[in-house]
């Protein structure tokens, strides 16, 4: 699947993935002035930017790996100490890869969901804010400037807040999760700002590669030992960025914003928007920290936050009446292994994380498409409205079992490839407590996901008169493209395995972007 | 690069047979079967020439067989070091010898079985039963501890369906249960005992002699470490029903019998003792065991898990429950020959999964014809039905005396072997323990046979058919359907067979323990 693109837009590559979305956004909302509230209009052209967007990721991908180092760009072709610099290497090429397939087939997906949920007169809205929110979360992934991963935080997030919010033409509790999420977020972003800001104060650039430099330069001339502002910077950055990533106990603004956002937005959201503050926390952790820092003290922590974080949210999981909720819950925890992965700093944790970024993305995305498109039939998400729905729409929930599967863990779902790199990576540590914890969390998960399975093929309807069409096959497909990836992809892992290695390698060895 | 070329990793055939050929043939029965869901008639015979195929392969397959492991086939590689990967060797062959000679007969009775009872949802049965057997030759030829893991999870969710068929609260239940108990054990002990063999050694590939020499030779392994991994696994295959994981045997029980039959009494227990005698070989070889004194404690839960085990059977007034304990008790004793740790206790072991599962199918099959001839499930209720059931029953006693381990049956062989085995690694304790299991079992079995044969039938008063009146009478009843008889018969012939004709069966295990170091 090589994609050959003509070398005037292939060197642009790297800043046209956030310029798509960012003015795709911006133009989507004058097909309201061709349809009243853009109706199909908006979806198709989103359809397209998503689209381009996808290729030029890809081509962004196989540019990296055939070249030995950094792609790097310059805005406006000012030096980087001064401008702003767009890197890309093995490890946001991929993630860059990930949100771009996303963000295609949930765009994809939309159509009726959207249809169905979001009030008519807004859907030119829904779809400009719905592509900013996509451009953010690029831009973050691309940038090597620390001051732009701000600005584009910002742009992702209130975007993101929005997007919850538009839940409430159907439920009015989403504006009430959405709020929770802009004041958790906000508290969340200002730490990081006041974190870059310390480490602008002590290396005086914003730029990652420059940051990493300027602290090996002090660290060899002894300025760094006992330095307070590193200290602070360092912690006030991981307690934001934890927030973002939602890490137990910083998790509480998930489940309510993920359960009463539009399908869409909880399928989109929940594959990409955490994934990608686990990718910052690459960044700072290994990047502009990393071999100049001594990061164990802090990273056993977050690795003790991680076990909580899988235990408790599977418990809570097991607990929730709302199967929206119940994949929610299920996040935080997946989140916590992806975070349990890199805080064992050893190259097959960090490869466990850089491959669960991909796999829980596909099998949740999956999954939260599955359950939009009961939403979209039933007109709920509550635990009633799938008993022996199984039956009645057979292909959307054969995609949810095997999803779940996924979740779980079962051999041959890309799911156990990424719990075999864990466990593996706390045995070579030594720390059999941590692999026991992981293994906790899967059986922990059989336990949520089988609640739903018995419930989806072996219940009876409440009310068994009551007849549901199968999903329209504009949700059928991209659903499962995921889940059929989330097989593929446990029976052949070389690639996913082998892109994480690479990442992996670059992040510990201190390559930065 | 992205490339997501499907195509490369499809298996080619070749006119050479390989195992991979045994997964596939039952798998695409799975898909015929499906298609031919709405002929019922066309749908048996699919099942029945598919089983019939599998046993020419598994046949043919025969004849490459060699004492020590052939060169794994490599289907795909799913990551490096980890490939799903197939081949030949003595411990599977029985396993698959025994799994497809006695699908088809089990074929045979489940078509009289679920005609006779008028089971819903036929089609997902067989469907599901072409799964499962599927599963099981994926076990029997696994060539490395991954793809053994992998069938063994598919053979956890496939037969769940089949577990919970009636779809009542408590079939659900009792599938919960089932799946639980293997799920929870095989991702919670032998997941981790796989990633930590891995770590240790490099690599998941059944060796002969085990992979264990090396780390523990230098000291990479600790000796205590070994035997906890050794523990994992043998924990880990909750299939073996090593007491206290023992519950979902019983459990299962809900299934339909024919399910019971050949997966609760043969494929899946025997995939877990099959997995226990596999792991023990191939990874962590027996002489290392030995060597570093590890894993003595297997004798005891092993020996204990036969007696209790039996003890419990005897108060079970409920047949099937009854048969199931037994064969928790029997399971027992191939992992007790294992845990001998001696090439003739192995031996021995091997031999008992063929003689157990020959005559435990056939209690069953007598089983489940009771229950469709006369919709009798208790013990109790069985007083004078040999009169009525000559066929039944007569099979029902070889199958017993079998179980007991008396001549002329293939389970006198193999009670033979292990005793050898117990003298032979002077186990005392193992002496001891096979001769009370032998009075347990024949204070458990003899009473049904007395019962059927000389005692009174109960009088026909009308209100006995209360229980049952969704049934037109059943007092009248007479044998089962024929295809019921057929392959009933069948199996107890096989039985009888195993004494006189031990050859194929002893062969493989004779190979398998020519091939273990002394």
């Amino acid at each position: 699947m090589d994609i050959e693109l003509p070398e005037s837009i292939r060197a642009h590559l790297p800043v046209l993935v956030v310029l798509l979305p960012l003015f795709g956004g911006l133009l989507a909302m004058f097909t309201g002035l061709v349809q009243r509230g853009g109706g199909v209009i908006a979806w198709a052209w989103s359809v397209l930017i998503t689209g381009l967007m996808l290729v030029c990721s890809a081509a962004m991908l196989q540019l990296v790996h055939a070249s030995p180092e950094p792609l790097v760009y310059r805005l406006g072709s000012w030096p980087e100490a001064y401008g702003i610099g767009y890197s890309v290497d093995a490890l946001n090429a991929y993630v860059i890869l990930v949100v771009s397939i996303i963000a295609f087939l949930t765009t994809v997906y939309a159509k009726d969901s959207v249809m169905a949920e979001v009030a008519n007169d807004r859907h030119h809205l829904f779809y400009s804010v719905w592509l900013l929110a996509i451009a953010g979360l690029i831009g973050i992934t691309v940038t090597g400037d620390t001051f732009n991963i701000y600005v584009l935080l910002e742009i992702s997030s209130l975007t993101v807040y929005t997007l919850v919010a538009l839940g409430g033409d159907r439920d009015r509790r989403a504006l009430v999760a959405a709020l929770k999420y802009l004041i958790l977020g906000s508290i969340g972003a200002t730490f990081i700002l006041l974190g870059i800001g310390y480490l602008l104060m002590l290396t005086g650039t914003l730029n990652m590669g420059d940051m990493h430099d300027q602290l090996v330069r002090m660290r060899e001339a002894g300025t760094l030992a006992n330095n307070r502002t590193v200290f602070v910077s360092f912690a006030f950055l991981m307690v934001g960025l934890s927030l973002k990533m939602a890490l137990f106990p910083l998790h509480l603004w998930l489940p309510n914003a993920y359960t009463y956002a539009p399908s869409a937005v909880s399928a989109l959201v929940a594959a990409t928007a955490t994934k990608v503050g686990v990718y910052m926390t690459f960044r700072f952790v290994f990047t502009i920290y990393g071999g100049v820092y001594d990061t164990s003290a802090d990273l056993q922590l977050l690795a003790l936050c991680a076990c909580l974080g899988i235990v408790v949210s599977s418990v809570a999981a097991v607990r929730q009446m709302n199967v929206k909720k119940v994949l929610a819950y299920s996040s935080v925890g997946q989140i916590a292994y992806i975070v349990l992965g890199f805080s064992l700093a050893n190259h097959t944790g960090v490869t466990a994380s850089v491959i669960h970024i991909f796999n829980h993305a596909i099998i949740k995305g999956g999954m939260f498409m599955a359950v939009g498109a009961v939403a979209l039939r039933t007109g709920g998400t509550k635990i009633e409205d799938f008993k022996g729905i199984g039956r009645q729409m057979p292909v959307t929930m054969a995609a949810f079992t095997v999803g779940g599967c996924g979740l779980i863990g079962v051999p041959l779902t890309s799911g156990f490839i990424s719990k075999w790199y864990l466990v593996q990576a706390a045995m070579e540590e030594g720390y059999w407590g941590v692999a026991a914890v992981v293994l906790l969390g899967g059986v922990l998960a059989i336990v949520y996901v089988w609640r739903l399975i018995e419930i989806i093929w072996f219940g009876t309807p409440d009310d068994p008169n009551k007849r549901v069409k199968e999903a329209p096959l504009s949700m059928l497909v991209p659903m499962w493209i995921l889940i059929g990836a989330s097989v593929y992809f446990g029976i052949d892992a070389t690639w996913t395995a082998d892109s994480a290695r690479a990442a992996a390698s670059l992040l510990l060895n201190g390559g930065h972007g | 690069m992205i490339a997501l070329n499907a195509i490369e990793w499809l298996p080619t055939f070749e006119l050479q047979l390989s195992p991979i050929l045994a997964i596939a043939v039952p798998l695409i029965g799975a898909f015929l079967i499906a298609a031919a869901g709405r002929w019922p008639n066309l749908r048996e015979s699919v099942t029945i020439i598919t089983a019939v195929a599998l046993l020419w392969v598994v046949g043919n397959l025969n004849n490459f067989l060699e004492a020590t492991p052939s060169k794994a086939e490599a289907l795909v590689d799913v990551v490096p070091g980890m490939s799903l990967a197939f081949h030949l060797e003595p411990l599977g062959m029985i396993y698959a010898m025994i799994a497809s000679s006695l699908w088809i007969l089990n074929s045979i009775y489940s078509i009289g079985y679920m005609r006779g009872n008028k089971e819903k949802h036929q089609t997902r049965f067989y469907v599901c039963f072409a799964l499962s057997i599927a599963s099981v030759m994926g076990i029997a030829f696994s060539a490395n501890m991954f793809t053994l893991f992998v069938f063994y999870e598919a053979l956890s969710l496939v037969t769940f369906p089949l577990v919970t068929h009636k779809g009542t609260p408590e079939a659900l239940k009792a599938g919960r249960t089932y799946l639980g108990i293997l799920m929870g054990t095989s991702v919670c002990l032998m997941l981790p005992a796989m990633v930590a063999t891995y770590v240790y050694t490099g690599t998941l590939d059944f060796t002969q002699g085990g992979v264990f020499a090396q780390p523990l030779a230098d000291g990479a392994l600790s000796p205590a470490l070994f035997g906890l991994i050794f523990a994992m696994y043998m924990y880990g295959v909750g299939k073996a029903a090593l007491m206290p994981s023992h519950r979902w045997l019983p459990a299962a029980m809900v299934a339909p019998t024919p399910v019971s039959a050949l997966l609760h009494a043969v494929a899946v227990v025997k995939a877990g003792v099959f997995s226990i005698c596999k792991i023990s070989i191939y990874i962590i070889g027996v002489d290392q065991l030995r060597l570093y004194d590890q894993g003595g404690w297997l004798l005891y839960v092993a020996g204990g898990t036969i007696v209790i085990a039996s003890f419990i059977a005897l108060f079970q007034d409920n047949l099937k429950r009854r048969l199931a304990y037994s064969t928790i008790s029997q399971l027992s004793y191939i992992t007790l020959g294992a845990a001998l740790l001696w090439p003739i206790s192995m031996r021995a072991a091997a031999i008992h999964i063929a003689a157990h599962a020959f005559g435990k199918i056939t209690l069953f099959f007598a089983a489940g014809s009771i229950y469709t001839a006369a919709h009798k499930t208790n013990i109790s209720e069985l007083d004078g039905i040999g009169r009525k059931m000559p066929w039944t029953m007569a099979a029902f006693t070889i199958g017993t005396l079998s179980m007991i381990g008396l001549p002329p049956t293939g389970g006198f062989i193999s009670k033979w072997y292990l005793m050898q085995g117990a003298w032979t690694a002077e186990s005392g304790f193992a002496i001891a323990v096979l001769l009370t299991s032998t009075l347990l079992n024949a204070a458990y079995f003899l009473p049904i046979v007395y019962r059927a044969f000389f005692r009174k039938p109960p009088e026909h008063d009308g209100h006995e058919g209360d229980h049952h009146h969704d049934h037109h009478d059943h007092h009248d009843h007479g044998e089962a359907p024929l295809p019921i008889v057929i392959a009933l018969t069948c199996t107890a012939a096989a039985t009888v067979g195993l004494f006189f004709y031990p050859d194929l069966f002893t062969g493989y295990a004779s190979m398998l323990a020519e091939a273990m170091p002394k």
